[in-house]
């Protein structure tokens, strides 16, 4: 049985085309996803990412605990609202997830995990926990009646026009959010509960991600929408991740990968030799084995994932590609052997034929730009 | 969904229409196009390929998925649309004009084993 957020009616109506995305019917489009890429880019676009579970952890361990679970160091974290963006680690340095942790005190943080992770993450985290005085509770919406009661639903508004839309739209929260740095949250009390609003996102541009009651959603999605922001699906969320050079969990990574060989060594934080988080021996064992970059078709095609490349070094894959619609070609992430230089070119077979790419930084687009110029 | 009744269609979401020379126009349908999203390449055969019914010939991609197209009947491909390869998003805004290739026809009978549009729209 699949899963449905509080907005799927409003999805709905707004003829969505609804798609089975991680056990969640979700909207990919609302006509057109280039269409709705281009409006974050350009302006703004609200997803719902209600899919997405949110986790309180609490108690006088959470900041050891949090030290042991993740590969990037929450320790760096001192001010209330500052996000930190980790991968969660097996023994073997293996990807379980990547996450978004925001510290609010030494013993009180929100954890944010993907859609299709939740389940194994918070089992995980639960085993993790033995000997630690803190406590998991998940926020997402659950079976049990207490749970739903206290189910928080997730927005992300984007866009060069995201913010000082928001705020025209809740006049009220600007003085809660006009000084908010970027992967900064602040917490907004409203008479319809806590919202939880985050200078953070998932598409290379400025906006805001917002967690709120389950309850209170459905009218706060149709503000936004009333104000001006453009409703955008998962399809338009991918292209615009993968622009702006962001890793998709199940795809770019998982168990098997090693953060090192997916472009997320600036995550793993070895700084504190006294630090001995879960997979941390494993990777300084087992280092890098490949070098994640960007590629860029030269020829006309489409680049998908799973594609073989062919470089002077060996052979690697594509492990995300698509169209991109700033860009008007094809862009993808690849994993090749080490030492691979930029800006040199390696075949990629599709179909029947090999077509040439470029070796890029693997990030395309940042804040309506095209990086390419700087890439090479 | 739009389902002209004067074309054939195939249970794989191509249309096929007769034109008035006996040769078979091949496109995708409104169903096709609006299952695949924003097409963004396509990928036609070569003039002068000889094609057996039901054989992969083109390729349609939108920026989720790539679709395969298949020759709807057998026959030798006379001509290919360059404008849908120019602006594949044309094949979005009208599936029915904007066709992706001809074929001459080797077996005309293969096109009575085609659906017509209630036929089609009963697969659906």
């Amino acid at each position: 049985m699949l899963q449905r957020t509080p907005l799927y009616a409003a999805h709905v109506a707004a003829g969505a085309r609804i798609v089975d995305f991680a056990g969640w019917e979700m909207p990919i489009h609302y006509g057109s996803q280039i269409e709705e890429h281009h409006a974050v880019r350009r302006n703004a676009g609200l997803f719902d990412v209600s899919h997405m579970c949110a986790l309180d952890l609490i108690g006088p361990d959470a900041t050891r605990f949090l030290r042991r679970l993740l590969a990037n160091d929450v320790a760096k974290l001192t001010t209330a609202g500052r996000a930190l963006y980790s991968c969660m680690l097996n023994a073997a340095g293996g990807v379980i997830d990547d996450l978004i942790v925001y510290f609010f005190t030494p013993t009180r943080y929100r954890i944010v995990v993907n859609a299709g992770t939740a389940e194994k993450d918070v089992a995980w985290m639960q085993t993790q926990l033995a000997g630690f005085d803190a406590r998991i509770t998940p926020r997402c919406d659950g079976k049990d009646e207490s749970q739903t009661k206290n189910a928080l639903a997730m927005l992300a508004v984007q866009g060069p026009q995201a913010r000082e839309l928001f705020c025209a739209a809740f006049p009220a929260s600007r003085a809660a959010t006009e000084s908010l740095a970027p992967f900064h949250a602040r917490e907004w009390p409203t008479n319809k509960g806590i919202w939880l609003i985050a200078r953070t996102g998932y598409t290379g541009e400025d906006g805001f991600e917002i967690s709120l009651p389950a309850s209170a959603v459905a009218e706060v999605w149709q503000t936004l929408i009333d104000i001006g922001i453009k409703p955008c699906g998962l399809g338009a969320r991918d292209t615009l991740r993968l622009e702006a050079g962001m890793n998709l969990y199940g795809q770019d990574m998982d168990e098997t990968t090693s953060p090192l060989d997916t472009g997320l060594t600036w995550t793993v934080d070895l700084r504190d030799t006294n630090r001995d988080f879960i997979g941390k021996s494993a990777l300084v064992t087992r280092r890098q084995e490949h070098q994640f970059v960007g590629l860029l078709l030269l020829e006309r095609g489409i680049l998908r994932a799973h594609q073989k490349v062919f470089s002077p070094l060996g052979e690697g894959e594509i492990t995300s590609g698509t169209f991109s619609p700033t860009l008007n070609q094809s862009i993808a992430f690849a994993r090749l052997p080490i030492g691979i230089i930029l800006g040199s070119e390696v075949g990629v077979d599709i179909r029947d034929k090999r077509l040439k790419a470029k070796i890029v930084k693997p990030v395309f687009v940042r804040n309506g730009k095209s990086l390419l110029e700087f890439s090479t | 969904m739009n389902t002209p009744t004067h074309l054939k269609y195939a249970a794989s979401h191509e249309w096929s229409k007769t034109e008035s020379d006996g040769t078979i126009t091949v496109g995708i349908t409104d169903h096709a196009q609006e299952a695949l999203g924003d097409i963004v390449f396509i990928e036609l055969p070569a003039i002068g390929r000889m094609l057996k019914a039901g054989e992969e010939c083109a390729v349609v991609e939108s920026v989720k998925a790539a679709s395969d197209i298949y020759a709807p009947i057998s026959g030798e491909v006379i001509a290919i649309n360059q404008m849908v390869i120019d602006a594949p998003e044309s094949v979005n805004s009208a599936p029915y004009d904007n066709w992706l290739f001809r074929i001459k026809s080797a077996n005309p009978d293969e096109l009575s084993a085609l659906l017509d549009a209630d036929g089609y729209a009963a697969t659906l």
